[in-house]
């Protein structure tokens, strides 16, 4: 049970994004100002919110943009650093120091200034903002990507493969490359609970998907004015960020215990 | 040393080159940012162009731009025309007052979280793991949210919004300080477990001494190690988080001017914050570079 | 059984009745009684596993988090154990019983000084008054053979060499002049000569008095030293007696394998895993099929290698021998092509070797193979056994799993292994996997390079045994790398000595190791362990009635 239960939540949360309408059948952007601030139960079982929009209506749909931005930059985020990391890990010493050495200064800047950056150059939006978490997510992936090339490239395997006769290409293609990629799955996964907490972040700042569009961090916001009265508004948004970070927390760290054991 | 100082040096022109490179790439006519809602004449904006020097090749520009900054120069604001400098400068102390408040903050609780629960058993071992992993799991905002609505909604004892006196400072502390003494807390604990099953606590123990000797004697330095290179997490999870902090607690500072300068495309001012950050961060490793040496002897040869 | 050795008058500093320590529900050690007497030599011997340093450890109450320990008594220092309470022990470490572990590298913490180290047990116990402790300190590191110690107090152990830093352990380990020094593995890791020079410094606290409890894998070790001898194995101990009795006179058949797998000159030609048995003849040939002349190669300003030469005969194992940094390793790299000399060169069945673009060497790369200390590091993580021995072969999928099977049994390794992770296998059996693959190409040269170092003695002899096998049946030649003077020995032909990165002596194996002509090469020689003479005559030659009625003694 404690094994499935974040699996699980993970399992719901991808239907929420696919198919929010299974799980609500109210619009989530349907205001009823009559209704505002209304306390769990009744025909909003969640509570509404200031303007008596339907909470839960709102948690369930704002997965789609919560998650999918979160995904989109890591899947960015991911590819780029994979492809950075190995041509700096596989690149002749000069090349691959200049590479480090840019990795290095990008990762000089907090990650959240960064994205802030990029939104302040490219304007507020779901683009920019999966494109400021990706770019400032990018050194770590490369860093991680070209110091597991160097591991594997300096291993007794590695070696061994050498006196076997094996050309370079065959090593590369054979030991190397499935070595380092092997532990992207899990990487990825807990960059993506990351790369969730920083898009709440840059929405809460508001500089993510635009007003009247639901979002965790952007109902965050917006319920933060009415802290006093509607506890709910802020604690079910609150709430999906939390238990959707701690389950892709827990399963990636799962997944790379299991990867460790492997590995001697 | 002078090797790193000179990696620090390299660092920070590379910083300062990518900025420049950010300013090319935005979108919209500098000019055009310039003006504004202001009147708007070819004789204006040829003024304009004259007294940013936009009619120069670009390299000789970004010449000038670096000679700037040398000079401490941070260029003007859009929006308001002041000096950058000048803007920034207001707004520093807040925001140090804050990060330092949580930095002490997160390093104090982390330090009673490894030293309570280090070696005490399966129990509070999966109490400290459980808490590292809320701490890591919940947004920073999140936290100050809750706090906020617990301590000055429900129970009044803190202000609201603000930055007069001392009570001011304690939410915002703790909201920025929580995830961090989370995660430094299992990683001292680790580290204190860690070392707490090396051969040479066997051969300290078997010397006579208490286990709490060993800690302070022993353990506790080696633990400091991987904390130590912790160092540019910690550092940029205080100056992001503080943009955060400030805005969510309505605190002036740092963050604050950032956000208002992200809005309005106020560029030089974004930099410009930027720009401190990393000289913060290259800073703050270099000196923890140095106590790692101090740590950790073995790394001086 | 006769205890009676040692003389009844000497008081009992340790007694333990059927000790008995647990982690979880497993059961470590398993009713093992032990006393030790003041100014006496105790030594228990056993392999990985058997439960030996967990037993040496209780006796301080050191067995380790989440431990249960019972006894039926435990009389330690006169007091009984049983009802020691933390306060109780941490008043007998260090001032009754000092502890001296393997490798004072992690064993010595790592960011102290020396005489801090030393200092502390002098604070803890209150030995000395603080004004005096560093005087102390420097008696102490003088005592223990430190030279200079008022330069090497202030150094800390990764500064020293591995003698120095266990010479240090000793020091702080009768700092407050215990009764008792248990020694785990004192001299585990260390080169030959130097644990010689460890365990004379040992023997001289026993001179002087201090009983001494000895953990080691090794009898040869223990051999100069002990009074009485307990040989353990699972957690219990199967043999008891005198030194000598023990080691020339072994009741208990696991005893009397153990003390047949240590191969040394006189194992020549035999099985070390079934003794007397002999081992088919490996001729040598004429063809010389791997060669090295002038080899040199510096890392820096040192030369790893400097102006070696070597030559490898079809059908010949030529052993290299040498101390830790004297170049082994990086002289098996030259030869594997896996380094390029800066100056000499390696010619491989007569044809160049080193210098050659990679591209060239590779279809000549199946004619050398590599058998390496660490197998489990030459495994691809994520590969099964199957694919591991397969990986070398290049052939067609059909053929391949026939071949891969073949080469599993000619090892020594049931089929079914070929699904399994590397992982889950033994260390003798993982060795058995490398020597698998290195066999598949079929190569005319192997180099071993400390193929049995990290193996039981046990597991050793079975590894050596299938290294000679397969050379008699192929014809391989072999450079066989060893720290070991004693497994090169046995299995060499011809034996190279190295010292520095020079090779000092060269020769036929029986004439270099039993009469060497270099003053290194016999200081090497003297310096090795002995087991004495009369346990060689004894163990092979008893007949299976014997053994039987040994089993059942008492």
């Amino acid at each position: 049970m404690r094994v499935l239960a974040p699996l699980a939540f993970l399992v719901l949360l991808a239907a929420a994004v696919a198919v929010p309408g299974l799980f609500t059948a109210v619009d989530p952007l349907a205001a009823d100002p009559a209704a505002a601030l209304a306390p769990p139960g009744g025909a909003h079982w969640l509570g509404s919110d200031h303007l008596g929009r339907d909470v839960l209506a709102r948690v369930v749909y704002g997965a789609r943009h919560s998650i999918s931005i979160g995904v989109a930059a890591t899947g960015l985020a991911v590819t780029a650093g994979v492809l950075l990391g190995l041509a700096a890990g596989l690149s002749p010493r000069w090349l691959d120091e200049a590479l480090a050495r840019s990795f290095d200064t990008l990762s000089t800047l907090p990650e959240l200034l960064l994205a802030l950056l990029v939104v302040a150059i490219a304007g507020p939006g779901t683009g920019s903002v999966i494109f400021a978490i990706a770019v400032a997510q990018v050194p770590t992936y490369a860093r991680v990507v070209r110091a597991q090339t160097f591991v594997v490239r300096r291993s007794g395997y590695v070696e061994q493969a050498v006196t076997f006769g094996r050309s370079r290409a065959a090593i590369v293609a054979g030991h190397v490359l499935p070595n380092v990629l092997g532990a992207i799955p899990v990487l990825a996964t807990i960059g993506l609970g990351t790369a969730v907490i920083a898009t709440s972040g840059l929405s809460f700042l508001g500089m993510g998907p635009q007003p009247p569009a639901a979002e965790w961090g952007s109902m965050l916001s917006e319920a933060r004015n009415y802290l006093r009265v509607a506890w709910w508004q802020a604690l079910f948004p609150g709430a999906a960020i939390t238990l959707t970070v701690i389950c892709l927390t827990v399963t990636g760290r799962r997944m790379q215990r299991r990867f460790e054991g492997r590995t001697p | 040393m002078i090797r790193r100082l000179l990696a620090g040096v390299a660092v920070m022109w590379a910083a300062a080159t990518a900025a420049y490179l950010a300013l090319l790439l935005a979108p919209g006519d500098t000019v055009d940012i310039l003006v504004g809602d202001g009147p708007d004449t070819p004789e204006i904006r040829a003024g304009i162009i004259a007294e940013w020097g936009l009619d120069r090749p670009e390299v000789v520009q970004y010449l000038a731009y670096l000679g700037r900054l040398l000079r401490g120069d941070l260029g003007r604001s859009y929006q308001s025309q002041r000096g950058v400098g000048e803007i920034l400068a207001g707004q520093v102390w807040p925001t140090a007052q804050l990060t330092l408040a949580a930095a002490a903050t997160g390093v104090a609780l982390a330090g009673v979280i490894a030293l309570v629960t280090a070696g005490r058993g399966r129990w509070s071992r999966t109490a400290a793991s459980a808490a590292e992993l809320v701490s890591v799991s919940v947004p920073p905002f999140l936290v100050g949210i809750v706090l906020l609505s617990v301590f000055s909604f429900t129970l009044g004892w803190f202000p609201v919004s603000g930055a007069a006196g001392p009570e001011a400072l304690v939410l915002p502390a703790l909201a920025l300080g929580l995830p961090i003494a989370g995660v430094l807390g299992q990683v001292l604990r680790d580290g204190l477990e860690r070392a707490l099953e090396q051969p040479f606590a066997v051969t300290a123990r078997a010397r006579g001494l208490t286990e709490r000797a060993l800690v302070a004697r022993h353990a506790l330095r080696h633990a400091l190690l991987p904390v130590v290179t912790l160092a540019g997490w910690f550092t940029g999870t205080l100056l992001g988080g503080a943009v955060i902090t400030e805005v969510l607690f309505g605190r002036p500072g740092l963050g604050q001017v950032a956000m208002q300068a992200v809005t309005g495309g106020d560029l030089p001012v974004v930099m410009a914050v930027v720009l401190l950050s990393a000289v913060v961060y290259v800073t703050i490793s270099t000196l923890l570079d140095l106590a790692y040496r101090v740590i950790d002897p073995r790394v001086r040869a | 059984m006769t205890v009676s050795a040692a003389p009844p008058l000497l008081r009992t500093l340790v007694a333990v009745e059927d000790l008995r320590v647990r982690f979880g529900r497993a059961e470590v050690v398993r009713g093992v009684s032990l006393a030790v007497r003041a100014g006496e030599c105790v030594a228990v011997v056993g392999e990985s596993g058997s439960g030996k340093s967990v037993t040496a450890r209780s006796l301080l109450g050191l067995a380790g988090p989440g431990s249960t320990v019972t006894a039926g008594s435990f009389r330690i220092g006169g007091r009984d154990a049983l009802r020691f309470g933390q306060a109780d022990w941490r008043r007998l470490r260090g001032r009754f019983a000092g502890l001296v572990l393997q490798d004072a590298l992690v064993s010595l913490d790592p960011l102290r000084t020396v005489a801090a180290e030393i200092a502390e047990v002098l604070a803890v116990h209150d030995v000395v008054p603080r004004a005096r402790r560093r005087d102390r300190v420097l008696e102490l590191l003088a005592s223990a053979g430190v030279p200079d110690p008022e330069a090497r107090a202030g150094q800390r152990p990764h500064e020293l060499s591995g003698g120095l830093r266990q010479r240090v352990l000793i020091a702080s380990a009768i700092a407050a002049d215990p009764e008792l020094i248990i020694a785990d593995e004192p001299t585990t890791a260390l080169d030959v000569t130097v644990q010689a020079q460890i365990l004379r410094l040992l023997a001289e606290r026993k001179a002087a008095g201090t009983a001494l409890l000895l953990i080691s894998h090794d009898l040869a070790v223990v051999a100069s030293i002990a009074d009485r001898i307990l040989v353990m194995k699972d957690g219990r101990v199967v043999e008891e007696g005198p030194a000598d009795e023990v080691l020339s006179d072994p009741r208990h058949p696991y005893t009397r394998t153990l003390l047949a797998a240590v191969p040394s000159a006189a194992s020549r030609g035999t099985r070390l895993s079934a003794p007397g048995t002999p081992v088919p003849p490996r001729p040598v040939t004429d063809v010389q099929v791997l060669a090295g002349t002038g080899l040199t190669r510096a890392y820096g300003t040192r030369k790893a290698v400097d102006g070696v030469s070597f030559s490898l005969r079809e059908g010949e194992t030529l052993g290299v021998v040498g101390e830790s940094g004297s170049g082994k390793t990086t002289l098996a790299r030259l030869a594997l092509g896996l380094l390029e000399p800066d100056d000499g060169r390696v010619t491989l069945l007569g044809r160049p070797w080193s210098g050659m673009p990679e591209r060239a060497r590779r279809p000549l790369r199946s004619r050398v193979q590599l058998v390496s200390q660490d197998p489990l590091g030459s495994f691809d993580p994520r590969h099964t056994v199957g694919r591991l021995v397969a990986e070398p072969l290049g052939l067609p999928r059909r053929e391949r799993r026939d071949r891969v099977l073949d080469l599993l049994e000619r090892v020594g390794l049931p089929p079914e292994l070929a699904a399994r992770h590397p992982r889950e296998l033994s260390g003798g059996q993982r060795q058995r996997v490398a020597i698998a693959r290195a066999l598949g190409p079929r190569p005319d040269v192997l180099i071993c390079d400390e193929p049995v170092s990290a193996l039981d003695v046990s597991v050793q002899a079975q590894v050596l045994d299938l290294l000679a096998d397969l050379q008699a049946e192929y014809g391989t030649a072999m450079l066989f790398i060893s720290h070991d003077l004693g497994v090169v020995h046995h299995v060499s032909h011809r034996v190279l000595v190295m010292k520095d990165g020079r090779a000092v002596e060269e020769g036929e194996a029986g004439q270099v190791l039993t009469r060497p002509a270099h003053p290194y090469t016999r200081a090497l020689v003297a310096a090795v362990p002995k087991l004495g003479s009369a346990q060689r005559n004894a163990s092979p030659s008893k007949s299976p009635e014997e053994r039987h009625s040994s089993m059942n003694r008492k």
